[in-house]
């Protein structure tokens, strides 16, 4: 076991955020490579691949290109005046990733993803989904660069999930429904990974959210970082300063650390990821990996995961397909643990009244998966005084949710 | 020594090729499995690999898939596998025993706890699918136990990691034989031969297992004609899997074993490389 590279509260204060993973993929004790052999000169590859193109200008103008005009960034910061107004605390502030193409912070990934894929020579896209946002953004891209794309989803997911599944359809992709395990995120993952395994000479694995083997969890990172680094430069000059508090619901992680990231080292600026809490951390059925889990080896990094005692991952529970996974990014565990950010559930009930929250007082249907950071922003905001800023991450908007929430509250459609 | 030198030293003096069956721990039943392991050493077993069961398989196929949730369904857990070992060692001082699995179970459980426990068990070697060499510092403690690391070699791996993991090592190398996952049916030898080969030109004493589309007596024949031993897994677990009542499952393991046995048998001895 490696040494955790802070002992003491000073030392956490005087790491260098933007300095990892180190080479190895470990974040602290976080992250790195535990994957089958097989994997393993097919991740150097994509890793020397990956580390050449970023700082090529040539692919970094393309990349640009695609995010401005394809996805159509920058996302504007919008001030939710009346649902702060209704709060009575801070000022509420919505990144607004629920107006990308595809409607979800998932594209910036995913865009980043086919330019290497592509540069690679790879002629096969294959991904994971829960909510299936993951999914119609890898085939989305996948479809306009040619590609041939299967996406692999939880038999359970692709239930509660229909809208998304035929979306990925019309765009030419396969859905492959997985019927192993929990028939959730999570398995859909295992199976994505058994089809890399086999297929790696042609394919190309888009993984979804900053977990994985190294190098994922950085070039998933690097690729949705943009949400924070356009935040950031919005905030200053749109309000002269930076917020107070920032925040976005982790599952993986992807939209959360894409926002966190460029202002991990603004000490001034807290940071709290909110987590689904299912039905309650107490009750058991949640998916609260940072706030109820422990630190484990799942899906090729070591990081926090839901298990029992003989470390079989357990079943979790969100009515968010999005969040409902059993383990989470390795930098937001080692954010956890240098205490540079912090990690808090929101239960399915407080989601659901965000939501309806959002949509009455400021006409925006948020993703179910979005609407616990909502939650978690408006209690960050009701304890604060009027004139300091909450920041949250609308990580993707709410359509794909409108029969899961018809159903929840018994309205047929 | 640890069990596992002895024995490849043994097939070596003999010319003989290694036999090893896997099975899931706890399938088709917790109470078949020392049964089943003694079974298989009756029927000709030279070592035998023991999977540890858990939720999120990422490198088996189907078959094994299955038998890990029927057997985690069941409650099968480390300490159970543990006791299952022990009790085998009983009455088999010298048959080596390798747990194969993944990190989680054993991460959880503690690395230094489950060290100290699967030695005292009677626990040889230990396989761990996604601890590659890379990471394979977080498994020291095992190995400072005494436990052989098994590693596994790949089509995908390249000549400068397959030096390295000959260096590091220990009992055999576990030769996959196709990229893909444990019972698929994709078995091409002639690239097996050549990259066994390779590890042979390296590490001339590491024994080398080959596994991963092993089914019968002919596709273990015709492996023993380039490696040390044989690996059968998946074919196994679904043969078992398919007898019932559970009552027959040691007399399936040793009409599925045995033939296997007597084939690689009839070859012409083996001599040292």
């Amino acid at each position: 076991m490696l040494a955790k590279p802070f002992d003491t509260a000073a030392a956490a204060a005087a790491i260098d955020y933007a300095n990892y993973p180190d080479e190895h993929g470990r974040f602290g004790d976080y992250g790195g490579l535990y994957v089958a052999e097989t994997l393993m000169e097919p991740l150097a590859e994509l890793r020397e691949a990956y580390l050449r193109l970023r700082q090529d200008p040539d692919f970094i103008a393309e990349l640009d290109r695609d995010l401005k005009h394809y996805v159509g960034r920058p996302s504007p910061i919008y001030h939710a005046e009346r649902l702060s107004k209704k709060v009575g605390g801070a000022q509420i502030l919505f990144k607004r990733e629920d107006l990308n193409h595809t409607g979800a912070h998932k594209i910036n990934n995913t865009v980043g993803q086919a330019l290497v894929a592509r540069r690679m020579g790879k002629r096969r896209i294959i991904a994971e989904t829960g909510a299936g946002q993951h999914g119609v953004a890898s085939a989305t891209v996948a479809t306009r660069m040619g590609l041939d794309c299967v996406v692999y989803m939880g038999a359970v997911d692709i239930e509660r999930q229909k809208i998304n599944v035929y979306r990925m359809k019309l765009l030419g992709a396969e859905v492959v429904p997985v019927t192993s395990g929990s028939q959730t995120l999570k398995d859909a993952l295992n199976e994505a990974m058994r089809d890399w395994v086999t297929n790696v000479a042609d394919t190309f694995y888009i993984i979804g959210t900053v977990a994985g083997p190294h190098p994922y969890p950085m070039m998933v990172r690097d690729f949705n970082a943009i949400v924070g680094r356009e935040a950031r430069a919005q905030m200053l000059e749109q309000y002269g300063r930076l917020p107070d508090v920032i925040t976005a619901c982790v599952g993986g992680g992807s939209n959360a650390i894409g926002l966190f990231h460029a202002f991990l080292n603004d000490r001034g600026v807290a940071i709290v990821g909110a987590e689904a809490a299912g039905d309650g951390i107490e009750t058991g059925r949640h998916a609260a990996s940072l706030a109820a889990g422990r630190p484990g080896v799942l899906h090729g990094n070591r990081t926090y995961v839901i298990c029992n005692d003989d470390g079989q991952i357990t079943e979790t529970h969100s009515i968010s397909a999005g969040l409902d996974y059993p383990g989470v990014g390795p930098e937001h565990a080692w954010l956890k643990d240098t205490g540079r950010a912090s990690y808090v559930g929101i239960t399915d009930d407080e989601a659901l009244a965000a939501f309806h929250e959002l949509a009455r007082s400021e006409g925006i249907l948020a993703a179910l998966e979005s609407s616990h950071a909502v939650a978690q922003g408006i209690k960050l905001a009701r304890d604060l005084p009027k004139d300091r800023l909450v920041l949250v991450n609308l990580s993707g908007r709410g359509d794909k949710d409108v029969h899961t929430i018809a159903a929840r509250e018994g309205i047929a459609l | 020594m640890n069990r596992i030198d002895q024995r490849f030293a043994q097939l070596q003096a003999t010319g003989r090729t290694g036999l090893i069956p896997f099975i899931t721990a706890g399938d088709p039943s917790p109470d078949s499995v020392v049964p089943l392991m003694r079974a298989l050493v009756d029927a000709g077993a030279d070592a035998i690999e023991l999977g540890v069961p858990f939720s999120d398989p990422m490198a088996d196929g189907p078959v094994i898939q299955h038998a890990s949730e029927r057997a985690l369904a069941k409650g099968v857990g480390l300490a159970q596998i543990l006791g299952w070992v022990g009790e085998f060692r009983k009455k088999d001082e010298n048959t080596p025993v390798v747990l194969m699995g993944y990190l989680n179970p054993i991460e959880i459980h503690g690395y230094a706890k489950f060290a100290s426990e699967a030695v005292a068990a009677g626990v040889d070697g230990v396989l761990l699918v996604d601890c590659p060499l890379e990471e394979s510092a977080t498994i020291k403690p095992l190995a400072d136990a005494g436990l052989h690391r098994i590693f596994l070699a790949a089509p995908t791996t390249h000549d400068a990691r397959l030096a390295a993991l000959t260096r590091e090592a220990g009992g055999f190398l576990y030769y996959v034989s196709f990229a893909g996952v444990t019972g698929a049916n994709r078995l091409d030898l002639a690239p097996v031969r050549a990259r066994v080969g390779a590890i042979k030109a390296l590490a001339p004493a590491l024994p080398v297992a080959v596994g991963f589309g092993v089914r019968d007596a002919a596709s273990a024949v015709a492996i023993a004609e380039f490696a040390d031993a044989v690996v059968i897994g998946s074919a196994l677990v679904e043969h078992l899997a398919n007898s019932s009542p559970a009552a027959a499952v040691t007399t399936a393991a040793r009409d599925f074993l045995a033939p296997i046995r007597k084939a690689l048998d009839a070859r012409p001895a083996r001599h040292a490389a």
